[in-house]
């Protein structure tokens, strides 16, 4: 196991929730606005100090120092905005550096200021910090906004492709639920901060989400079952 | 910073600390003619202490405005922008009300407590993470509160000289001070640069964000509670024993991030050096001007820091927010 979390909790967040994931998965994160993707997230990262257990790779991420922790996990917040303009290079450095990520294409922009980048070019920028330091877990938040729709194929393809043959893993919260369903191995539906089901199929999307499958893809569900409610 | 801008800012400062025991030079070559031993107390009675001062002083206002903006997020933060400077000099005003000046360690706990006074209020108020608008306001806020409130403890002083006496030392001054005075600045201003020195790294990966630096193994506020005491102590020290001198933290981080290719964190250092740089600097000018009679060396930098800050909310707010 890559992970292996329980009882994880945020007051008013997150309540109690339970996560393994093995080597090489890629699991995505489903739910709907509020239902604690990104806490859950938190949670892992260790940030806002979390009530319940955490080991990645069998230690205790909580416990390492900032010289160890990027390797054992790296978190992609979903806010693409940086409070200081440094350079594109430095970022990645200061994350924890490591592998030169060809795939991202950054050449050119790594010797400009992070404010000089359009909010897609700074989203690859930040995606490079995340998974330059090649952590055990990767956390994703979003990873594919602001991405043109080539680069949300490029960048979950070379996530699957990191993970392939390694002994690490990600989790990835998004919103496309056909992305998801491309390149997840598994997919955890989320509402009201627990893990509320498993995979796409069946009755919980329309209760959860409000939408079911179409003939031309996702729409909302015809009977009055206002999402927002539940929360 | 490379080891060649070190090496240059090291020996700039050293040609300045030369410069301010030894100009100007033609007073004390008589005196030497006449009476070495006189001569050799002026320089360490008086120039040396003056000359200590404006280094520790100087360097104390880079750092701490170093680590403030860093922990900030902006380059407008500095020590009196933020109103710890004037919260310092009311702590210590009203320390010096109660006790006289003649207590330097009841005015360095006055002014310590009022620049942490200060400082937390504007992290409550404004909050750690503000916008620059919010920031200043607040700022600004704090700093007309303390400033009114210390015009009303000189207001009520008990007689005109205990008045003229607080509104020099509020002018911000190095001169007269005594060796002793100068290592009570010193000696806990070296500690916190120090200490803030070991908090750079945090800082530089504070700047990938809060949550980042978090998920990269930093307590975030214990840092930002470790910066706002750090800074508080050192300037209140320097306060205590030099009244308020204002836009050196403001000023030197701005110039050092240069040297720092703009690293917030790695800046601290030459924050530091081009903080006694300017204030040596000031001082000089301050001596040397030919007025009649001494400037107050606060009154100075005001008169040049104010543009410049100017000139900076013009120019580089844009800069700010990606």
């Amino acid at each position: 196991m890559i992970l292996q979390a329980s009882n994880l909790s945020l007051p008013g967040r997150l309540f109690g929730v339970s996560i393994e994931i093995a080597e090489g998965e890629l699991v995505c994160l489903v739910g709907p606005n509020g239902s604690g993707k990104t806490s859950l997230l938190h949670a892992l990262a260790g940030i806002g100090r979390p009530a319940g257990q955490v080991a990645v790779a069998g230690v205790d991420p909580r416990g390492l120092g900032p010289a160890l922790r990027p390797q054992a996990l790296t978190y992609l917040p979903a806010a693409r905005d940086l409070p200081w303009p440094l350079l594109a290079r430095d970022l990645i450095a200061l994350g924890g550096g490591g592998a030169d990520l060809a795939a991202l294409a950054l050449g050119p922009l790594l010797d400009r200021r992070v404010d000089t980048l359009s909010t897609g070019e700074r989203s690859r920028v930040l995606i490079a910090r995340a998974l330059a330091p090649r952590p055990r877990l990767l956390l994703l938040d979003e990873p594919t906004a602001n991405l043109d729709p080539l680069w949300q194929i490029r960048l979950m393809e070379l996530v699957r492709d990191e993970l392939r043959g390694a002994s690490r893993a990600a989790l990835v919260a998004i919103h496309d639920l056909d992305a998801a369903a491309r390149y997840a191995d598994r997919i955890l539906v989320m509402d009201q901060g627990r893990i509320a089901a498993e995979g796409l199929d069946g009755p919980h999307v329309a209760e959860i989400f409000g939408i079911e499958r179409g003939e031309s893809g996702w729409r909302q569900v015809s009977r009055p079952a206002d999402p927002g409610s539940s929360r | 910073m490379t080891l060649r801008a070190a090496i240059l800012l090291l020996l700039v400062l050293a040609g300045l600390f030369a410069a301010s025991l030894l100009l100007p030079f033609a007073p004390l070559r008589a005196l030497f003619e006449q009476d070495a031993g006189v001569a050799g107390l002026v320089l360490t009675e008086l120039r040396l202490p003056r000359a200590l001062l404006a280094l520790v002083y100087g360097a104390t206002l880079g750092a701490s405005g170093a680590a403030i903006q860093a922990l900030f997020a902006n380059p407008l933060a500095s020590p009196d922008l933020t109103g710890t400077t004037s919260g310092a000099a009311l702590g210590a005003v009203v320390i010096a009300y109660l006790f006289g000046f003649a207590a330097p360690i009841a005015l360095s706990i006055g002014s310590v407590a009022g620049a942490l006074l200060a400082l937390g209020l504007l992290l409550a108020l404004a909050g750690p993470r503000a916008e620059t608008a919010t920031l200043l306001l607040a700022g600004l806020a704090i700093s007309a509160l303390a400033g009114a409130l210390t015009t009303l403890a000189l207001a009520l002083a008990p007689s005109p000289f205990a008045f003229y006496e607080a509104y020099d030392w509020l002018m911000g001054s190095l001169v007269d001070r005594s060796l002793d005075q100068a290592a009570f600045a010193a000696l806990p201003s070296l500690l916190v640069i120090v200490l803030l020195l070991r908090l750079g790294p945090a800082l530089d990966r504070l700047a990938l964000g809060e949550e980042v630096a978090q998920s990269l193994g930093h307590d975030v506020a214990r840092l930002r509670l470790q910066i706002v005491c750090l800074t508080a102590l050192g300037v209140g020290a320097c306060v205590a024993i030099c009244g308020a001198i204002g836009f050196i933290g403001l000023i030197a981080p701005i110039f050092a991030r240069r040297l720092s290719r703009g690293h917030p964190g790695r800046a601290i250092l030459p924050a530091a050096m081009i903080g006694a740089l300017l204030l040596l600097a000031a001082d000089l000018v301050v001596r040397l001007a030919p007025l009649g009679r001494t400037l107050p060396i606060g009154v100075l930098t005001a008169l040049i820091g104010a543009p410049f800050f100017l000139w900076l909310v013009a120019h580089m707010r844009w800069r700010l927010r990606p």
